[in-house]
């Protein structure tokens, strides 16, 4: 039971934040391209005040997945950095932490790039 | 040209949102939860893996995220994630995999421009913006934590 | 040849219009019009490398067509008068590299078709040319990468945005034609009118007001109204900037019949092919005009048609620096039948 209760907060809080989203993007016109931006600010920001990592703990995937996620383990990368190396941690965290993701980022673009041609949809 | 009655841009812009139709926003929203809500939980299933592959605290988020960029980028070589894109909107753009389609969707337009030019510097066209404000915005955050630390303590 | 008013070309010398061709990609094949155009195409790369270049091969075959029909050789065809929305208007360029024919590129965005008719009408009429060749072509693809965003990009659009078309049309104008050829009777030279539309995807708004203003001016310079016309044929406004452009009428007192009135943008698709606004491109007017109107007045069942293209003069750049988009619109009178 507490094994499907983890899927079901993982939904509904993932759910939620690509609801507010869908929503900005309905009324404000904002770009995808600035919804990213905005959701990985957002989600520094949020964990810099101490407010992301419960979310975290309590919805798993569902806060980690969406892009404020990648906010988050940027904020959390840059503060453990900071514990163990000082000031220079700061600069050094955020890109360690996620340094498997936007490697993978990079070479998979890359590689689908190569590979396949795009296609307009009818 | 002699308009008998010019009509004023603040009116204009007036008459033109009272006559263009809204997006229908309720279904969106629905499109957006469920979609969004199911890539998570794939996330979550895929970090209940990473614990039955026994990988450590640090690697097994990177593992959730690896294999999640990973389809997304192949979904979008095949010319399936702009069709979910189209039906579920943010549902499918604000999960890091949206972040890897919009690595690879324009490394695979622009690839007619070149290896270096086309592929090399389009891959950042939102994913650079992206990289910009969220390292900038953690290194804030890590200098604010290391100027207030001691205080915290 | 003579002056009408403030803004209307009147041709005493009568240009016709002695072949045409309408090119259109898949999509376009299956809506409503589909029956209308001469070439409906399987595969938008045609063959080529790049979109690009795809839209250039587009041109080309148009052209090829429209001089095979009047059974001119392309050296001995004078100008040829074209226009596109890519950067530098190369899909024209490349095309008339190929053709070898005297080149004239010009830019009015979607409105581009209807300018080429009237400055081809004015060097025919005024005696500079005994042929010209007016085309312009839009492709889905070569537009997308260029003003919104990569193709496989999972996006939303909003319900005001319109679709590109993958289409062409080619109109081959000459001093003397057959007795029932549709001719080019007058043109109207818009002016560029911007009511602080900043919305890129709502591009019937941005133009619906310089449509307005050039179809009024028709009316005033010529003293005819919209019971003159069989047709009154707008370029892509879609089906919301139709609707405001039918309350701008109202507002400015020209008095518009609705069912005279029909948008290019707002004909070519079905609503259901997900194509939201309606289509768009400087290939929607001209393969609209070709394959729809031209050849209906061919055939008399229409006798006077005034078509007004409109195009948004924006561009990448313009629209990340903020600024409103302007409109630009040409409207010009064909008629049929006797003269």
């Amino acid at each position: 039971m507490s094994q499907l209760l983890i899927y079901v907060k993982a939904f509904a809080v993932g759910g939620l934040i690509c609801t507010i989203g869908q929503i900005l993007m309905q009324t404000t016109k904002l770009t995808s391209a600035r919804i990213l931006v905005l959701f990985v600010v957002s989600g520094v920001v949020l964990t810099g005040l101490g407010i992301y990592k419960p979310l975290v703990d309590f919805a798993g995937a569902g806060a980690t997945v969406p892009l404020c996620g990648f906010g988050y383990s940027l904020a959390m990368g840059a503060i453990e950095a900071v514990n163990r190396y000082g000031l220079l941690g700061a600069l050094a965290g955020g890109v360690t932490r996620n340094a498997a993701g936007i490697s993978a980022a990079i070479l998979f673009g890359l590689l689908n790039a190569l590979i396949f041609k795009p296609h307009a949809k009818p | 040209m002699t308009q008998k009655n010019p009509i004023k841009p603040d009116e204009y812009r007036r008459l033109v949102a009272r006559m263009t139709p809204h997006s229908r926003h309720l279904r969106g929203c629905l499109r957006a939860f469920w979609v969004g809500g199911a890539i998570c939980t794939l996330g979550q299933a895929l970090g209940a893996l990473g614990e039955r592959l026994e990988l450590s605290e640090a690697t097994a988020p990177m593992f959730t995220s690896v294999v999640l960029i990973f389809l997304g980028t192949l979904l979008t070589g095949l010319g399936v994630y702009d069709r979910i894109g189209k039906y579920a909107g943010a549902g499918s753009i604000v999960p890091i995999t949206g972040f890897a389609n919009s690595v690879c969707a324009p490394a695979m337009e622009f690839r007619r421009e070149g290896i270096v030019l086309g592929i090399g510097a389009k891959l950042f066209t939102i994913a650079g913006p992206v990289l910009v404000y969220g390292i900038t915005a953690s290194i804030a955050v890590g200098v604010v934590y290391w100027a207030i630390r001691g205080w915290l303590m | 040849m003579s002056r009408l008013g403030a803004q209307t070309l009147a041709f005493d010398v009568p240009v016709a219009i002695t072949a045409q061709t309408s090119i259109v990609g898949p999509k376009e094949g299956k809506g409503p019009l589909r029956a209308w155009f001469d070439v409906i195409l399987e595969d938008d790369l045609l063959g080529q490398k790049s979109w690009e270049l795809a839209e250039s091969e587009m041109v080309c075959r148009a052209v090829e067509r429209t001089l095979d029909a009047a059974g001119l050789a392309p050296e001995r065809t004078q100008a040829m008068l074209s226009g596109d929305l890519n950067g530098q208007i190369i899909a024209s360029s490349f095309a008339a590299r190929a053709l070898g024919i005297p080149f004239l590129g010009l830019y009015g965005a979607c409105s581009t078709f209807v300018q080429a008719l009237i400055l081809g009408a004015a060097l025919v009429s005024g005696g500079y040319l005994d042929n010209a060749v007016c085309v312009s072509s839009s492709h889905y693809c070569t537009a997308e990468r260029q003003f919104r965003f990569p193709v496989e990009m999972g996006n939303q659009r909003p319900p005001q945005a319109s679709w590109t078309t993958t289409a062409c049309g080619c109109a081959l104008l000459a001093r003397s034609g057959g007795a029932g050829e549709p001719r080019i009777a007058s043109g109207t030279i818009g002016r560029v009118i911007d009511l602080e539309i900043k919305d890129a995807n709502h591009m019937g708004a941005a133009m619906a007001p310089a449509v307005c203003a050039c179809i009024a001016a028709h009316f005033e310079d010529t003293g005819r109204s919209a019971a003159d016309y069989d047709l009154i044929a707008t370029g892509d406004l879609g089906w919301i900037g139709r609707n405001i452009l039918m309350e701008l009428f109202h507002r400015a007192d020209v008095q518009m019949p609705d069912e005279k009135l029909v948008d290019c943008g707002a004909s070519i698709f079905f609503q259901e092919q997900d194509s939201h606004a309606g289509g768009s491109g400087c290939g929607c007017v001209a393969s609209v005009s070709c394959g729809w109107l031209i050849k209906r007045i061919r055939s008399g069942e229409l006798k006077r048609v005034l078509v007004a293209g409109s195009g948004a003069m924006l561009s990448p750049v313009s629209c990340q620096q903020g600024q409103s988009i302007p409109g630009i619109s040409y409207a010009v009178c064909i008629e049929g039948g006797a003269v």
